[in-house]
């Protein structure tokens, strides 16, 4: 909403300054955006008159102006509009002026050799209109007398921009802002004392509203206005609707805003001989076609609210009128409309067709429904000022009444609320002073709300207006106790919070990237999983919610390999989707590591990051986490992005309830379509909502401290197996035998090749053998030893190596 | 007699000599071997007459003790000498550099979530979290925005189907919602996540972070509603006092609303939080409406309190100087190691939030 303070000053009396204005609008909740000047500069466009006109010397259209500015010296202008002809009064800018409309700067320049000091304008070269033909032709009668005088009269009132929120219609006016500040103190509201229409003839446009079930249309004034001649504005006008930087266009169209402007009361203009048989408003049906004034054409569905006439819909109720009916300066006859429309309907009207106007924002917030007459009144009487013509009485068709709408207040809940005293006087100054009508009752005020204030309907409304009008600064502070009943974090959270700086801590850089992902991608990592479509997705790249963080992560670390980093280790914790409905979603820890480890090292070997090496990040953050590495279970089952010999899946114990992790490199033909140029790519994901959560607190997990201090030994033994054995199986088999001494295990030598039968290879182990009651004697080894050969040949087909 | 004074004063001379180790224990057994100088004395302890024995044996001891002493000392003295010669040899460039080592980095927006954490944890608040995916009822209706209410224009939603029923949270608001159908008053949450809308420019991402605020109880009021984020605000930016202006705005689910500001100058380029005379909105807060209490049968002439929603990659910007939202989400290495945090600085009320 664009507001002038001298705009504002048609309703206010006020003494206080612009800047204290500017505070105080904020202070009761009609935020300012911002504040421009507009008429910096407009000062130095000069009233002139064109003295003589030569044809210029080098080109054809071109004519070279001696033009009177009202100083000593006679300007040179060079000037291509036809209607530039000797004795023609216009308004010249000299050089330094800045074109309102291009915001081009002049400078002194040569056209065609010919120096030229400044242009002559055309209206639409100054915002005054559409008027782009020719130079701006002044009447000689009124400016004769006034050349060399700024054309703009001078303001100092600056443009002030202000976010309405949606609440608050009535501030769609410039008379609702300045009731604010009234009841606020700034000044005090003019008592406007609008004039009525006095007439005896009789508005003949028959107007009907259908009564028919979701009658968007409550009531529907109107008048005719007869034998006008629509014209140019007056200045006055002209000015007002320039300084809050709307165009003028015609009398009619510029009266019709103003009162939109100045009171929040949309009207509508039809040229009266273009309606057939009066007017019935009623609802569409589906198929209906109009054009409207936008110039385009709409196909209604059923049930929106039309005016029409006999030959069809004349326009949209509240939200835009059609061309067929629309008024042009050869208009004689006016029917002038102020009705009251249903929000609800106006929204859904204009979201179904796609359609924004400033009348619709009106009417969707909620237009005073006792402002029709006043705006009739006021519009109807400067139509006839400006263009003439003889008014016809009011009509006003009404299928309800308007409610009369009241509100009990106890004055107890504004201290309970804001946590401050009020006297019940302010109270009551304030709720007068915004229009309410107060009657009072014991403990209660009953209060009859106003009629533009639709936002207002139960006892809270009313603290929020007192606090607002009586200043938030008033509030006083509460310190907070610093006091806690409830943990902070569940454990759950805990964990996330833990596991997000474990894996970091590893080397890997936290991303957070978006949730949704481009469906290319997506494909490659969605595994089962079906695809997840945003209806209305910002673009096609991100058109999915993603199925895994991989589609990201992958994409986001092929970006860091092409900018030259060619080892990086980046991950991200955060939600996966696996359907559209809530609470389909899991939390992901997802890790991606490219490169070599120890490149271009002094010291150590380079090589490539491999599977072990994410094994070891997923595995450590686990054990770190608190899960007993002693008890995991992995196996090879993977989703189909991982490579299918080089990735594994991992369980925290073998009963193999829910999947905790998966580890492995990124299968090659995803990395070949994507076109990643690295040595190696591994990744994982650790599924967060799948870890177990521990029962019992920290405190109850540590046990009883107990160490043996008896002698512990080391055995080494080397096994022969077939090839499928798992690691993971041997030392299964090799802790089953006696988990009371069999105290660690240790896999130091995997071999292949030379001496080993094909399809078998070598796996050598080293076990610790440790009791706690005693000292183990030779013989009692010996048969540990045995029992471990023995149990690892039976349960995995090893050979021990001799 | 003279046998010792001979014994001791020929090997105290010997010992003075520049020996080599092999000379010294050569000394060594010559005194202490079996037939030593000195163990043969000991033998002869017996044979020595009963008057003069006890002197002869202390006596004895107590060259035995400085002989062994002479010996012990000029063993040490060869060997460090000897360790000393094999270190002059062993020096090596230890401005080489170290075996490599990986450092990851936490977020900047993490981090800003867990400091905001921790400064609600201290005055009770716990954290709730609610699903990305939300139906409309939880995101608008029950939050008093209706159907065809223009407060729904506010927000651009991304719908994940044609009848846009189920959408992408525009708002962490409807975990409010979530929580007290669940549980009963009083209530003291914080709930941070990501939220969504289909915006994106230059300041707008369709992907961002907010914390909700509640605080429900019989008697909460908009003073406490000042001071707990006065307080926030303050533990947040880390300073002692701050500029704060409440004005009044709306949001259909909270009645009175405001809007926050704090002040902020620009000192040598850098924004400076808490004095100054420009004003930064930084969140959005009001009283809870009671038409959404009544929606999550909570009895509003009962409960009443307060809810706050601020914009955590903001605060993150404003805290550590970032100027460019959309960074936050390109997870460029260089801008990661720049603005991210290491995994050890994790912030708490005792520590402190930030180094």
């Amino acid at each position: 909403m664009k507001i002038t303070f001298d705009w504002l000053k048609d309703h206010l009396d006020t003494k206080l300054k612009e800047d204290k204005l500017l505070e105080q609008l904020t202070n009761v909740g009609l935020e300012v955006e911002s504040v421009e000047n507009l008429s910096v500069g407009l000062d130095l466009f000069k009233i002139a008159k064109i003295l003589k006109t030569e044809k210029h010397p080098n080109a054809d259209r071109l004519k070279v102006c001696d033009v009177d500015v009202g100083e000593k010296e006679i300007k040179k202008v060079v000037c291509g509009a036809a209607n530039a002809k000797e004795g023609l009064i216009t308004i010249y800018a000299p050089p330094g002026a800045v074109v309102p409309k291009s915001k081009v700067k002049l400078v002194v320049a040569k056209i065609r050799d010919v120096t030229s000091y400044g242009m002559l304008c055309s209206e639409s070269e100054l915002n005054l209109s559409d008027e782009s033909d020719g130079i701006t032709e002044l009447s000689p009668k009124k400016y004769e007398k006034s050349i060399g005088k700024s054309y703009f009269s001078k303001s100092d009132s600056n443009l002030i921009d202000l976010s309405i929120t949606p609440n608050r219609p009535d501030c769609l006016g410039v008379r609702g802002i300045a009731r604010d500040l009234a009841a606020s103190g700034f000044g005090k509201l003019k008592n406007l004392k609008e004039k009525k229409i006095k007439s005896n003839t009789k508005q003949t446009v028959k107007v009907k509203i259908s009564k028919e079930k979701n009658q968007a249309c409550s009531s529907f004034g109107s008048c005719l206005i007869t034998n006008v001649k629509n014209t140019e504005s007056p200045k006055w006008l002209k000015d007002k609707l320039v300084s809050i930087g709307q165009k003028p266009i015609s009398a009619i169209v510029d009266i019709t805003n103003y009162v939109m402007l100045d009171i929040n009361r949309p009207l509508h203009a039809y040229d009266a001989d273009k309606i057939e048989k009066g007017i019935v408003v009623r609802n569409s049906k589906s198929g209906e076609e109009f054009t409207a004034l936008d110039n385009k054409s709409y196909k209604l569905d059923n049930g929106m609210c039309v005016i029409s006439d006999g030959k069809g819909v004349l326009g949209l109720g509240g939200i835009i009128g059609g061309t067929r009916s629309g008024t042009e300066f050869d208009t004689k006859n006016i029917l002038l409309e102020s009705a009251y429309f249903e929000p609800r309907s106006i929204r859904s009207t204009s979201k179904k067709l796609n359609l924004d106007t400033d009348a619709k924002f009106r009417f969707e917030r909620g237009i005073d429904p006792s402002s029709i007459e006043d705006g009739l009144n006021k519009a109807a009487l400067l139509i006839k000022e400006i263009c003439g013509g003889e008014i016809s009485k009011i009509d006003i068709q009404r299928i309800e009444t308007d409610k009369i709408r009241t509100i009990k207040f106890d004055t107890n809940l504004f201290e309970k609320i804001t946590g401050f005293k009020i006297s019940l006087k302010e109270i009551l100054k304030i709720l007068e002073d915004l229009g309410f009508k107060i009657k009072k009752e014991k403990q209660n005020l009953k209060l009859t709300i106003p009629t533009w204030r639709p936002d207002i309907s139960q006892e809270i409304d009313i603290v929020e207006e007192l606090v607002r009008i009586t200043g938030y600064d008033k509030i006083k502070i509460i310190d907070p106790i610093k006091e806690r009943t409830k943990s902070t974090l569940t454990q759950s959270q805990k964990l996330f919070h833990f596991l997000q700086r474990a894996i970091a801590s590893k080397g890997y850089f936290e991303a957070i990237t978006w949730s949704f992902t481009d469906s290319n991608y997506n494909d490659h990592f969605k595994d089962k999983n079906k695809e997840i479509k945003i209806v209305n997705p910002i673009s096609s790249e991100l058109g999915v919610l993603r199925n895994s963080i991989f589609s990201n992560l992958i994409m986001y670390m092929n970006k860091n390999l092409d900018r030259g980093f060619k080892d990086l280790s980046i991950f991200e914790i955060g939600p996966i989707f696996s359907g559209s409905n809530p609470g389909e979603q899991n939390t992901v820890v997802c890790g991606l590591s490219a490169g070599k480890r120890s490149r271009l090292s002094w010291i150590e070997k380079e090589r490539n990051v491999d599977v072990f090496d994410i094994k070891r990040d997923v595995v450590q953050t686990l054990v770190e986490a608190g899960y007993n590495s002693d008890k995991f279970f992995i196996d090879s089952e993977t989703p189909n992005y991982y490579h299918p010999g080089k990735s594994g899946r991992l369980f925290l114990n073998r009963g193999k309830d829910q999947i905790a992790a998966y580890f492995g490199e990124i299968h090659p033909n995803i990395i070949k379509k994507i076109d990643i140029k690295t040595e190696s790519l591994v990744g994982f994901e650790i599924f967060l909502d799948n870890l177990k959560l521990p029962k019992k607190t920290l405190k109850d997990q540590k046990t009883k401290f107990a160490v043996s201090d008896y002698q512990k030994s080391e055995r080494d033994f080397a096994f022969v197996v077939n090839k499928e054995v798992k690691a993971q199986d041997l030392i299964n088999a090799v802790s089953s035998v006696d988990q009371k001494l069999i105290s660690n295990i240790r896999v130091f030598d995997v071999y292949e090749g030379e001496n080993i039968p094909e399809n078998q290879k070598s796996i050598a182990i080293s076990v610790t053998i440790q009791s706690s009651e005693k000292t183990l004697n030779d013989n009692d080894l010996e048969n540990i030893n045995n029992s471990i050969i023995k149990t690892v040949e039976n349960k995995t087909g090893a050979k021990i190596r001799s | 007699m003279s046998d010792l004074k001979n014994i001791q004063n020929d090997y105290s001379a010997k010992l003075n000599n520049n020996l080599s180790l092999d000379e010294i224990n050569q000394i060594k057994s010559e005194l202490f071997g079996k037939n030593g100088l000195i163990s043969s004395q000991f033998k002869n302890i017996g044979s020595i007459p009963e008057t003069d024995r006890k002197k002869f044996a202390s006596d004895l001891n107590q060259i035995k003790d400085e002989l062994q002493n002479l010996i012990t000392n000029k063993i040490n003295e060869i060997e460090s000498k000897k360790i000393n010669e094999k270190l002059e040899k062993e020096k090596i460039d230890v401005t080489l550099p170290e075996r490599p080592f990986a450092r990851g980095k936490i977020h900047p927006v993490s981090q800003t979530i867990d400091e905001i954490s921790s400064i609600f944890s201290e005055i009770g608040f716990s954290v709730e979290e609610g699903p990305d995916i939300e139906n409309e009822y939880n995101n608008f209706t029950a939050l008093n925005t209706p159907d065809n209410h223009p407060a729904r224009d506010m927000h651009d939603t991304f719908y994940l189907d044609e009848n846009k029923e189920i959408l992408l949270r525009t708002h962490t608001s409807p975990v409010q919602i979530r929580t007290m159908l669940k549980d009963k008053p009083p209530f003291k949450i914080i709930a941070p996540g990501r939220t969504y809308r289909s915006d994106s420019d230059q300041t707008h991402a369709p992907m961002f972070h907010q914390v909700e605020g509640l605080h429900i109880d019989k008697d909460i009021n908009m003073g406490h509603l000042k001071g707990c984020l006065n307080y926030f605000i303050k533990e947040f930016f880390e300073v002692k006092k701050i500029k704060m202006r409440f004005r009044p705005s709306h949001f259909p689910f909270t009645e009175p609303s405001a809007e926050v500001d704090i002040g902020y100058e620009i000192k040598d380029g850098k924004i400076v939080i808490g004095e100054g005379d420009q004003w930064l909105e930084i969140l959005g807060c009001g009283m809870v409406h009671p038409n959404v209490l009544k929606n999550v049968k909570v009895d509003p002439s009962k409960y009443q309190g307060y809810a706050f929603g601020i914009g955590i990659d903001r605060l993150a910007m404003l805290k550590y100087g970032i100027n460019d939202l959309r960074a936050f989400f390109d997870c460029d290495y260089r801008w990661l190691n720049h603005f991210g945090f290491d995994p050890l600085d994790v912030p708490s009320n005792y520590r402190g939030l930030s180094r």
